[in-house]
């Protein structure tokens, strides 16, 4: 018993890590809910990934790296936008393009400065357990800021995952909240490069939403469901990494992960003992009559 | 009732040399019409004749390319209480976690606005839509466990549930079976009997030569009155390049270039 609370109540850096954690798992956990239900995975990869150059340059300047991930995911959003209105390219050309383009400049920047090696590792994986409590209350502050805007927006939000014609009809502009959906993911990966990495950021939003997926059938239990399975991935995670020497952000992710595999066995298992649906409510066949 | 507008009052739509169309592509040119309160309008045509750009422009949804569009004397999607809009395409809904109900409940946000609890009377009109639509015993079913016709009923009765004066319809009748058919038209007729306008996309010449008004389009106005006046053979024939008519109890089909006969 006393190895699984332990490490969280004689090390305060355990404590911290375990809190930032836990606060890193409710923002993702809401937002991964709107990235996997509006179909927005590639961006999140994209600008997860593609805020290294920003951090790397407010870096080298002396400035905070928070603010350098907030520079390079607004550059990233605004450049997308204005590429895929202004071309007849698709927006995940576009996403591809900036991407890729932001990763490599953010490597070059990073390549070339000699005093850089150590601190790239910690941008790229975290470093959750050297988090201070000014990063927790930042932290904090963005989850706040993130859980009322999910609250606020929660009907938008809802009519542009269904359909953003039926939400321009609505009178909510989907563009506008698109915009502030990607906003959203922005700051979340901003405010957790700290605690995950930009690597594995992208692992927290996504494997914990995409879990509740498989068996929510609200998205407010959808959103629930998400934050707790990624606070038993920031526990477990911190546990195994205390106990086993491993880098702390990986082994949250990679519980994630796995969390998620488990959870899609358990459904499927669950849906074949349920075994076929009723005739009448589910048959895909069932109304769909051909037209006379 | 011709569904025109007589005396002083504002239309509750009204085009004048309007072109419709994506991007600066115009799809059909020259559109003139005028619809008032409790008429019906059926937009007649072929696929990519034009009849969806068109909803979508009365819907606010695309900007008019030129000349003017007004739905209740104002700019296209001013009013999202007073207009619904039933879409021809629902993709990439099936995965999100909703039943049946709160599909149809997403109709009342316009009016609800951002926070604001449904009242026992949003209650009463989402039920009533869904009764109405014969899917009120699927309420609590998730969507993704409805069939095609099912689906497509839940989202007439989202846009029923509005309790909107004008309802735009493209092809609400596809993936309906001939009794939801009958049912979708009824409810169609009560909304009229309410008030309420109606401009429906649909490929069914019998129904639209029952509305008020039909435009028949075929990359252009081919022709547009009285339902039951301007949907003739001659008409059918340039809107569609196909036509027919009952000969001695049997379908003769006219074809644009030649004509053959085809047994029943």
């Amino acid at each position: 018993m006393n190895a699984l609370v332990d490490p969280f109540l004689t090390n305060g850096f355990m404590a911290n890590a375990l809190l930032g954690g836990l606060i890193v798992a409710v923002a993702c956990g809401v937002v991964g809910t709107l990235v996997v239900l509006r179909g927005l995975a590639f961006i999140g990869d994209a600008l997860s990934h593609g805020v290294l150059p920003g951090i790397a340059v407010a870096m080298l300047l002396g400035y905070p790296g928070i603010l350098g991930a907030a520079v390079g995911s607004a550059v990233m959003i605004g450049g997308i936008g204005y590429l895929t209105r202004k071309s007849s390219l698709s927006n995940d050309t576009a996403i591809g393009l900036f991407f890729v383009g932001m990763l490599a400049l953010g490597v070059i920047i990073v390549s070339r400065s000699s005093s850089f090696s150590g601190d790239l590792v910690r941008v790229l994986f975290g470093e959750l357990l050297g988090i201070s409590r000014t990063d927790i209350l930042i932290q904090a502050a963005a989850t706040v800021l993130i859980l009322a805007a999910a609250i606020v927006f929660h009907r938008p939000f809802l009519l542009l995952c269904f359909s953003p014609e039926q939400a321009d009809m609505a009178g909510y502009p989907s563009r506008l909240f698109h915009g502030i959906m990607l906003a959203m993911i922005a700051l979340t990966v901003i405010v957790s490069f700290q605690t995950v990495g930009t690597m594995l950021v992208f692992g927290m939003l996504l494997a914990p939403a995409a879990a509740s997926a498989l068996f929510a059938r609200r998205i407010s239990t959808m959103m629930a469901g998400a934050s707790a399975l990624g606070a038993v991935s920031v526990y477990a995670g911190l546990l195994a990494s205390y106990h086993f020497d491993l880098a702390a952000g990986a082994a949250i992710t990679l519980t994630a992960t796995l969390l998620f595999f488990g959870s899609f066995a358990v459904s499927r298992l669950a849906r074949r003992r349920e075994g076929p649906p009723a005739a009448g409510t589910a048959s895909p066949s069932g109304s769909s009559a051909v037209l006379p | 009732m011709s569904g025109a507008v007589t005396g002083g009052a504002v239309p509750v739509l009204a085009a004048g040399r309007l072109s419709v169309g994506y991007g600066r592509k115009a799809v059909v040119e020259g559109i003139e019409l005028e619809l008032g309160r409790g008429a019906t309008l059926a937009l007649v045509g072929a696929n990519g004749s034009g009849k969806s750009t068109l909803l979508k422009t009365m819907a606010g949804l695309l900007p008019a390319l030129a000349g003017s569009m007004k739905v209740f004397g104002g700019r296209p999607g001013r009013n999202p209480s007073r207009v619904a809009y039933l879409g021809q395409f629902h993709s990439n809904q099936l995965m999100l976690p909703l039943r049946a109900l709160d599909v149809v409940r997403m109709a009342r946000y316009p009016t609800l606005g951002l926070m604001r609890r449904a009242t026992a009377e949003d209650e009463r009109m989402v039920r009533e839509a869904m009764e109405r639509m014969g899917i009120g015993g699927l309420a609590r079913e998730p969507l993704s466990g409805l069939s095609g016709g099912q689906r497509q009923r839940v989202h007439i009765a989202q846009a029923l549930a509005r309790g909107a004066e004008l309802l735009l319809l493209d092809e609400p009748e596809a993936n309906l079976d001939a009794e939801s058919k009958e049912t979708l038209l009824s409810a169609v007729r009560a909304a009229v009997q309410a008030g309420g306008t109606v401009v429906i996309a649909t490929h069914d010449i019998k129904e639209a030569s029952r509305c008020d008004q039909a435009m028949l389009l075929a990359q252009r106005v081919v022709a547009y009155g009285p339902g039951c006046s301007v949907l003739t053979p001659d008409t059918l024939l340039s809107t569609f390049g196909v036509t027919a008519r009952m000969e001695e109890g049997r379908v003769v089909v006219v074809e644009r270039e030649h004509r053959h006969e085809c047994g029943e």
